[in-house]
């Protein structure tokens, strides 16, 4: 029996073998695709164990996230705390133990616990451990400028929308505004009441991050768009000359300028954008066809996921949408580029991708990689990760940049946009009406770079964008823009 | 050295891996050493050393590993059970100090000669399957977590399953070891007797929906069977017979089917029909919620391990985060505190227990003797797999103890008795001729 009781044998390591093998794919290969699962609440529980990394603004310090030490069962947890509350909510986001995470709570979270692998992160936190301390996690710097995200807050009140601002030098982001905004210290102790927050549009969706995840007809602001695409084909001129008889035909159909009363006549393709004329722009739009104009637009950043520290699934992607899903046209006919051409036609962008567009025509044509993270430092002070300011490509030429600044310029100065004026400023802008098709709901914009001279390089991009709206861009969106323009140029001029 | 100078300075080690791993829970829940741990640490060692004892003067030529292979484990189970639940590891450590006493019963008991029991071997079967009937006795059993595995006797609670398996490979020893040359030929009508067995064992099954103490019953038969005949061919169409009856009971049972679907799916991307609160959940929040988390808990110990004391198994509120943390799944508390380094170790310790048995197997002169270690040691050796794959998603989970760890006087008792069979036939084998 021997032989039968060695060949058992081989089959009980054998058994208990597989189970060397199966602990040892959980522990390591498995662990952190588990560690990442959203229900993993082991792993989330136990980081509450750990002195989670601040997330601050400098511009005036604030703490916009912070912890509270708590003794549970004899042992210290660290809960969080947002004391600039709805501020800047659906940026930071939160953490708690009943709802997981989300914002930069969520994608930043393995800096924020320091389980990051960054050598002297893995020293000072194995250190902790060895000590009996708790592990401290590194601490987030943002570039918003609370002062300023304050106004927007404001400005925005009861609407639907977003505003976002931005060095467009740098690409560091001054103001990111969702609104209806949430009061985040409520996800853990009353999840339900947030749900019950209003504003003029249903649903609210306060957890939304706007600006990043909102998609909005762009309406006119997509001219900017449209005119950087006819320069850069070199098809046109600003002085090109078109008919403008309020109207233009599409496909047989009539598109109505957005004020039928006053056609312009023959006009310019430089005051067709000053004062927004439909028409000029349905025209450039047939003559260029809609694959050029949206190869601009990808040169812009459409049609990619704009790059940003929040999550993933916080963003979305700008350009045409088939219903729920981004859709690039195979053919020039699939799409009418005669509306896509002043922003209609199934076009949908984020506010912050618009950003980026004004920005990269006040800047000629460098569009940089926004940034809402300014460092990320270590406990002791060391900066962890700083990224430098980052180019994500010349989006158009120089001299075509220019040219489309200066329609801009006189859009503000004698155009659409004159609320958006600023003393002692050379402001350029344009206004958006997005039609959604339901009278006194319309999503309107306005989007703007501003300068100290018509030189040099813009220092700030902004756009603003509001939901069902029943005035136009010009009158709802573009004070807004100039009330948060003030006080970011005020706090430079006077740091 | 002697087995037993081999025996006493392998308790003395366990003694003191013991008491570091106490120390290292309390220091984990203050922030001295308090003086408990050298007075546990001297009890612990104190029931041993009673216990080497008593095989010095019944059994002292029998396996000197064996004693503190299993001082070891249950010094292992004490620790993660007190940092789990002190009350419930005071009473475990009374459980343990029951186990090693009938441990020495059953030593002096059996000291002239153990063989003796084969002749008692149809009481042995006849009791292996009453004791598996008992749980479904109206009155007497007691459903929990879905399996009727316990017996309810007022103040005392067993499960008699442990129980059954000992008397089970006692049993098979013995009419395997008379029957095994006929056996051997493989003429169906020889089966009578062991395919009654096989039927009363499903039908236990069926009474009791006890998925983890079948398989492995089934699985001890098996590789007995294939000792005793040397025919590979029985496991094979074992096997298939079981695989069959497996799906029977897959249609016929809703509980077999659910713990497969666990098993195979236990993340959906959907919202699926949740039995437990009637509405639509994902599966990870409802039917395969235990099985995830342990997932998660055994992750979360990564390679070296939280540290004993310090892993994480209850919310911020304190409430539970693994259900049934110190019976089913003490594997992936253990994993999650001592890390992949601790939990190999804690295996290999398992490993060197069934090198150990079989090598006792390997030395016994006698069909039974043979038979008896190897039963024993594989059903040990099975019983490890079945809770441990079960928790690591190699099978489908299903409730047994891990042995000399796992919460639970009863399997405490009879992982002991299964402990003194080993070592009364390992004495006999070992003893000089002269």
């Amino acid at each position: 029996m021997n032989k039968q009781i060695i060949r058992v044998t081989y089959v009980s390591l054998a058994l208990v073998g597989v189970l060397v093998v199966m602990t040892t794919y959980w522990q390591t290969w498995a662990a952190p695709a588990l560690a990442d699962r959203q229900d993993n609440s082991i792993k989330r529980v136990a980081e509450f164990s750990i002195d989670r990394g601040s997330i601050v603004s400098t511009s005036p310090f604030r703490r916009l996230a912070r912890n509270v030490r708590r003794e549970v069962d004899g042992r210290t947890l660290f809960f969080r705390r947002y004391p600039q509350g709805e501020l800047t909510a659906q940026v930071v986001g939160y953490s708690t133990v009943g709802r997981s995470r989300a914002g930069l709570e969520r994608s930043l979270n393995d800096y924020l616990t320091a389980s990051n692998s960054n050598l002297s992160t893995l020293v000072d936190k194995a250190l902790d451990e060895l000590e009996g301390k708790p592990v401290q996690g590194n601490d987030v710097v943002l570039n918003l400028d609370l002062d300023a995200q304050q106004v927007a807050l404001e400005e925005l009140g009861s609407n639907c929308g977003a505003v976002v601002a931005l060095d467009p030098r740098t690409g560091k982001v001054k103001v990111m505004a969702s609104s209806p905004s949430y009061d985040p210290n409520r996800v853990e102790t009353n999840f339900g009441s947030l749900s019950r927050i209003t504003a003029d549009c249903t649903p609210a969706s306060p957890l939304l991050n706007r600006a990043t995840a909102g998609l909005y007809v762009p309406g006119s602001t997509f001219k900017v768009i449209t005119a950087s695409a006819a320069l850069e084909a070199k098809k046109f001129t600003p002085e090109s000359s078109f008919y403008d008889p309020g109207y233009c035909t599409v496909y047989g159909k009539r598109v109505s300028n957005f004020d039928t009363s006053s056609p312009f006549g023959t006009i310019s393709l430089e005051d067709g954008l000053v004062h927004s004329v439909n028409s000029v722009f349905c025209n450039i739009g047939l003559k260029l066809g809609a694959k050029l104009i949206l190869d601009t637009a990808k040169r812009f950043g459409f049609y990619e996921l704009t790059p940003l520290e929040t999550p993933e699934d916080e963003r979305r992607v700008s350009g045409l949408y088939d219903g729920r899903r981004l859709y690039y046209p195979k053919l020039d006919s699939d799409v009418d580029a005669g509306r896509m051409a002043f922003g209609q036609e199934r076009m949908l962008v984020t506010p912050l991708q618009m950003a980026m567009v004004a920005g990269a025509i006040g800047v000629h044509g460098r569009l940089l990689e926004p940034q809402v993270v300014s460092r990320i430092v270590s406990p002791d002070g060391k900066t962890v990760v700083k990224e430098p300011p980052t180019l994500i490509r010349q989006a158009v030429s120089r001299s075509t940049a220019d040219a489309v600044a200066r329609m801009m310029r006189l859009a503000v100065e004698g155009g659409t946009g004159t609320a958006a004026q600023i003393p002692g400023w050379s402001v350029g802008g344009k206004t958006g009406t997005g039609e959604t098709g339901i009278p006194g709901s319309n999503t309107t914009w306005f989007i703007a770079f501003a300068g100290p001279d018509e030189e040099s390089p813009a220092e700030l991009a902004i756009a603003v964008v509001l939901q069902n709206q029943s005035g136009t861009g010009g009158a709802t969106a573009a004070p807004i823009a100039r009330a948060v323009m003030e006080t970011l140029l005020r706090s430079t001029e006077n740091p | 050295m002697t087995a037993r100078g081999r025996e006493l300075t392998g308790l003395v080690i366990a003694a003191l891996i013991a008491g570091i791993a106490f120390a290292s829970v309390t220091t984990a829940r203050s922030t001295e050493v308090s003086t408990n741990v050298a007075a546990y640490c001297a009890l612990f060692l104190a029931v041993y050393v009673a216990a080497h004892v008593v095989v010095r003067r019944t059994t002292p030529y029998a396996d000197g590993a064996l004693l503190p292979l299993t001082a070891a484990l249950t010094g292992i189970g004490l620790t993660v059970n007190y940092r789990l639940d002190p009350d419930e590891g005071a009473r475990q450590a009374l459980w343990v100090l029951v186990g090693v006493s009938v441990f020495a019963a059953t030593l002096v008991f059996l000291r002239h000669d153990y063989r003796v029991l084969e002749s008692y071997r149809y009481l042995f079967g006849v009791g292996a399957v009453l004791l598996l009937f008992l749980p479904a006795v109206p009155g007497l059993g007691e459903r929990v977590n879905g399996a009727r595995l316990w017996v309810d006797l007022g103040p005392l609670q067993f499960q008699p399953g442990e129980l059954a398996k000992i008397f089970l490979i006692v049993f098979l020893a013995g009419y395997l070891r008379e029957n095994r040359e006929v056996l051997a030929q493989g003429r169906l009508k020889d089966f009578g007797p062991l395919l009654a067995i096989w039927g009363a064992a499903m039908l236990v099954i069926v009474q009791t929906a006890d998925l983890g103490s079948a398989l492995l019953n089934f699985g001890i038969f098996l590789a007995m069977l294939y000792v005793a005949t040397g025919r590979a061919l029985f496991v094979a169409v074992g096997l298939g017979l079981f695989v069959g009856g497996a799906t029977l009971l897959y249609q016929a049972l809703d509980r077999v089917q659910e713990r497969v679907t666990i098993w195979l799916h236990p993340w959906t991307d959907e919202r699926v029909y949740c039995a437990l609160n009637g509405e639509l959940e994902l599966r990870q929040d409802c039917a395969s919620y235990q099985l995830v988390k342990s997932l998660y808990s055994i992750a979360n110990g990564g390679f070296s391990g939280t540290g004993l004391g310090e892993g994480t198994f209850s919310s911020t509120d304190g409430s539970e985060l693994i259900p049934y943390l110190r019976t089913d799944f003490i594997y992936s508390a253990i994993a999650q505190e001592i890390g992949l380094v601790g939990a190999a170790a804690l295996l290999l310790l398992f490993m060197l227990f069934v090198v150990r048995g079989m090598r006792v197997a390997l030395r016994a002169e006698d069909g039974f003797s043979k038979l008896l270690a190897a039963g024993l040691t594989f059903g040990f050796a099975l019983q490890t797999f079945i809770i441990v794959g079960g928790v690591l998603r190699v099978v489908p989970l299903t409730g047994i103890t891990l042995p000399f760890v796992s919460y639970g006087g009863t399997s405490v008792v009879a992982n002991f008795l299964l402990l003194a069979g080993l070592l009364v036939v390992s004495n006999r084998a070992n003893t000089p001729r002269y």
